[in-house]
């Protein structure tokens, strides 16, 4: 067991989790955080991504030590009290999440692209989201979300 | 006795609500992390359940010692096949595998044992120590070789003493004439194509939890598209009272046919948790997952195709053996829908086809998106491009040539009602710019097109009986909320929120006063699940029947309070307005009081069941009968890169023909999904085996996120959909499926397209660089005429010769 400490959604938690849990054990198992999902738990499919200290991260490739006293941000701390993140709300009018399964994922990818980048091109949105499969879309309306969500970001 | 719902009848009016482009009723559910997934679900106590699986393609068990495993600290029950021994199979017909191996593995992954204990590490821990003694067996990784091996050995005991164990399905079926009209023809093409298997990967590996209750009680939530099938295999295979078991379907992470019949974990969890008394949950590992599998058959197609000089097609004669995996899952399906699917959009006077469905010893191929329809149509598509070329005619015009038409049968005597294929045609042709860029394009720049057809819905269900496909309740609260109790399973399509549509569309109420409780066999009424495209045409129709019960008693009790006929009371936009004199209104709220005053407590159920009169007599004429048809047509517009063989699809253009797009948002999602997949399937996907020579024979080639390789956000083509609505007379308000049709036509439009860029035709999937580059030699080698077949081995020139050359001169 290890006791870690770290800034989850704005707030200071303490857990005590197996040395060897990554981050997205910690947030799902330990903290109930079940917002970030895992798809392959090997790196491949995006869909536990969180935004650790302002970048996007894939928490399951993250050793909980690692975390230790960083800033992370989840799905579950994108909204600002009952208002959705423009993201989020661009992401349900727009149907980009189907399934759902990915989206926590690519909302925090998003997320991180909009903080360092606020008026993306397709193009750069396509490369932000490279790594967070989406196997329900077809991508197309992702896109039109995250451009929405760039829009009213910006506004 | 349900009726048949008259579903729309195009009135010729405004909808309030059908057609605009809304939000979906779960839609910020999901995008904020409040929805809970089998995976999130967290039970007090619950214990970590995992599967022991065979290393062997085929070999007999001759023990399994468990011992050690149960007497390792933190393990609380182990569990064998002698604990669950009723077999079982998605097909009553064909009852052919356990919940675990009795004393036969069939291919690698096979479960053989599974472990509950307090954590996944000590469950880990267990599985190496249950000691299981194999005899191995010959295995087959061919479905031409286990077809051959006559008299053995077999996969599968054979279901007759003398039949052929590795055979688990042949269909032969001829309508009309087919050597006379392919003597009669003016063309005629053959090929043999190849489609090679691929599997569903959605992002949420397949979760179960499984409850037990004292006095027999067992609830299980599963991550499946079937929870109906599921609850009653469960009972039957595990001998409970299925009044007693109750199945919840939480949100599923994507599904695409790869959860529509049970598998081990969920019957695993319910047995792990009546021996221990705890709950208990397996979540399978991406790997599992891809051995789980029941994806896209591998198929081995030879086609003959006869048209006279315009093109008009004479004949079409099928040859195709289907490899089955190890398990008949639905294969008795896939192999009639090998067959059954092809005869529509376009007229057909003879047609023949001849189906055989192997065994293997690789994990059970299944219902994909598109089941067992998509392969096929890859090959006619490009057959019907080869006739265009050889008889120098635009493919799109060929294709407008054979249009079967609407209100007609098929030649396997389907019967076909709204038909919107000449409007796709026209859509994608005017889109596309197909004009100015078909055999105009520079070389290694093309344009293709392919069209299909797909049900909405399959005419019976699965165990045969009287009862309704679909059931809906809907219940009325006081502050005018109403509540929809659906059978459906949400997987992601939008089914929950397509009944609050409906519901709002017939009563008159807002969205957010529309509540959708879902999936969950102890509340909602049956459905029979989400596979086939049936939940809209089916659920939507149950859906409109319920609201328009409740809404007749509003109507009445409203009218007698206006003293005015019912039928001149109209519900919309949250107010019960009279009819001619809208400035008298109440609000919907108001009107349902009366109504409840009038009638008692408000509610209503519907129900939907097919029609029976649109299919043939012959034996297997019920398969690929649907109460409607969808129809598509893509073109794809493709870059090859000649250095490599690479193929860049830069653009595919979808229309589609959904009888009525319900909420446009979902079905240009279903589209562009749809299109997507095939896309995949056309130049990335595989999912294949190891050979001895690589290794150990039957291990999966690939499977992970990674090396399996589905498209990124860089891969996927840019993907314009375009709506088509023919307004069917039966669909809901005129709708029909979309979430499998307009996968077919991607494949074969960009197999045109690649043939259009570079002038080879690739007829083994997936259109890889190697396979490419390899077709792109053999063409020159063979000069401007080869055959340009993707795999040489397999390939064959036509029947007259050359592949009718390249059509633009080309300088490779
Ligand atoms: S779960 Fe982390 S990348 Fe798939
Ligand atoms: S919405 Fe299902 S995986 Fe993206």
């Amino acid at each position: 067991m290890e006791v870690v400490r770290l800034t989850v959604n704005g707030d200071e938690r303490v857990c005590g989790v197996p040395a060897h849990y990554t981050l997205l054990e910690t947030l799902r198992y330990g903290l109930g955080l079940t917002g970030s999902k895992q798809g392959c738990d090997k790196g491949d499919c995006g869909a536990c991504t969180v935004v650790l200290d302002g970048k996007a991260v894939l928490s399951c490739l993250t050793p909980i030590l690692e975390a230790e006293g960083r800033h992370v941000r989840t799905v579950e701390g994108l909204a600002s009290g009952v208002e959705p993140h423009p993201l989020q709300d661009e992401f349900d009018l727009h149907g980009a999440a189907q399934c759902g399964f990915c989206t926590p994922g690519i909302l925090c990818s998003a997320a991180a692209l909009l903080d360092r980048e606020p008026s993306p091109s397709r193009e750069d949105i396509r490369e932000a989201l490279a790594g967070n499969l989406c196997r329900c879309t077809g991508y197309e309306k992702i896109y039109d979300a995250v451009e929405g969500a760039a829009a009213r970001c910006r506004a | 006795m349900p009726s048949v719902t008259p579903g729309g009848a195009a009135p010729a009016r405004e909808f309030s609500t059908i057609g605009r482009r809304m939000r979906k009723v779960d839609g910020l559910a999901k995008a904020t992390g409040r929805a809970r997934y089998t995976d999130d679900i967290q039970l007090p106590g619950m214990l970590h359940g995992k599967i022991l699986r065979s290393p062997h393609p085929h070999a007999r068990i001759k023990s399994i010692d468990a011992s050690a495993a149960e007497r390792l600290k933190g393990v609380h029950a182990v569990t064998t096949g002698r604990d669950m021994p009723v077999p079982y199979g998605i097909i009553p017909w064909t009852p052919d595998e356990h919940p675990l191996c009795l004393d036969r593995v069939r291919y690698v992954g096979d479960g053989v044992a599974a472990v509950a204990a307090v954590d996944e590490e000590t469950a880990n821990e267990a599985l190496g120590l249950v000691e299981v003694v194999y005899e191995e067996l010959p295995a087959y990784f061919s479905p031409h070789e286990a077809i051959a091996a006559e008299s053995g050995p077999f996969i599968h005991e054979p279901r007759r003493p003398g039949r052929n164990g590795n055979v688990t399905k042949v269909v032969r079926l001829e309508f009309g004439d087919v050597e006379a009209g392919l003597a009669e023809s003016a063309v005629v093409v053959e090929g043999d194509y190849f489609f090679e298997g691929t599997t569903h990967t959605p992002i949420e590996p397949h979760c179960a939890i499984g409850m037990a209750e004292r006095g027999g009680r067992l609830t299980v939530w599963s991550a499946t598209q079937v929870p109906h099938y599921l609850h009653r295999e469960l009972a039957r295979v595990l001998d409970l009272d299925p009044a007693l078991v109750r199945v919840v379907q939480p949100p599923v992470g994507g599904a695409f046919g790869g959860k529509s019949e049970p598998f081990d974990l969920e019957f695993c969890v319910a047995t792990l948790a009546m021996k221990t008394g705890r709950p208990v949950k397996i979540l399978y590992t991406r790997e599992e997952v891809f051995y789980a599998h029941r994806g896209r058959h591998p198929f081995h197609m030879r086609y003959r195709t006869g048209a006279d000089e315009n093109g008009m097609l004479a004949a079409v004669d099928a040859e195709i053996v289907l490899d089955g995996g190890a398990y008949a899952s639905f294969g008795l399906v896939t192999t009639y829908y090998s067959g059954q699917l092809l005869t529509a959009p376009y007229q057909m006077p003879a047609y023949r086809f001849h189906s055989t469905r192997a065994y293997t010893n690789k994990p059970a191929c299944g219902p994909k998106r598109g089941h067992g329809s998509v392969q096929p149509r890859f090959a006619f598509e490009v057959q019907l491009d080869r006739i265009a070329e050889r008889l120098a005619i635009d493919p799109i015009e060929l294709r407008r040539r054979n249009f079967i038409g609407a209100d007609t049968r098929t030649v396997n005597d389907l019967r076909i009602t709204s038909n919107g294929f000449l409007e796709c045609l026209d859509a994608v042709e005017a889109a596309s710019g197909w004009r100015r860029k078909f055999r105009k394009l520079p070389f290694g720049r093309g344009v293709g097109v392919a069209g299909s057809t797909y049900i909405s819905g399959t005419n019976y269900p699965v165990y045969p009986n009287d009862m309704p496909q679909s059931g809906v309740q809907l219940q009325v609260d006081r502050s005018g909320r109403v509540s929809v109790f659906s059978g459906a399973s949400e997987i992601g399509q939008g089914a929950d929120s397509m009944v609050a549509y409906v519901v709002a569309e017939e009563l008159g109420v807002p969205l957010e006063h529309i509540r959708v409780l879902a999936g969950d066999t102890d509340f909602t009424p049956v459905d029979l699940g989400a596979y086939s495209s049936r939940v809209t045409f089916m659920l939507g129709n149950a859906c409109i029947d319920a609201a328009r019960r409740l809404k007749q008693q509003v109507q009445e009790a409203v009218a007698e309070a206006w003293d005015a006929k019912p039928g001149e009371v109209l519900l919309a936009g949250g107010l019960a307005m009279r009819k001619g004199d809208t400035g008298v209104s109440m609000s919907v709220r108001d009107a349902f009081n009366l109504a409840e005053a009038k009638f008692g407590t408000l509610g209503a159920t519907g129900s939907y069941d097919t029609p029976k009169d649109v299919h043939g007599s012959y034996r297997g004429a019920t398969i690929g009968a649907s109460p409607a048809y969808s129809f598509s047509a893509h073109v794809a517009e493709v870059r090859v890169d000649p250095e490599t063989g690479f193929v860049d699809v830069e653009k595919i253009w979808i229309a589609h023909d959904c009888g009525r797009a319900l909420n446009p948002v979902l079905v240009e999602g279903q589209m562009e999904g749809s299109a997507y997949m095939g896309f995949a399937e056309a130049v990335m996907e595989e999912h294949v085996f190891k050979t001895a020579e690589q290794g150990r024979a039957g291990l999966h080639n690939a499977p992970s996120l990674l090396d399996y390789r589905i498209p990124t956000s860089l891969d996927t083509p840019a993907l314009e959909s375009l709506v088509i609505e023919s307004v069917d007379p039966e669909g809901p308000y005129g709708a029909k499926e979309a979430g499998e049709g307009p996968l077919h036509p991607s494949i074969p439009a960009i197999a045109n397209a690649i043939h259009d860029a570079v002038g080879v035709r690739m007829n083994s999937l997936p259109f890889s660089p190697p396979r490419v580059w390899a077709a792109l030699q053999n063409r020159t080698a063979a000069g401007a005429e080869g055959a340009g077949d993707g795999v040489a081995k397999a390939g064959r020139r036509e029947r007259e010769g050359g592949s009718g050359g390249v059509a633009k001169a080309v300088t490779p």
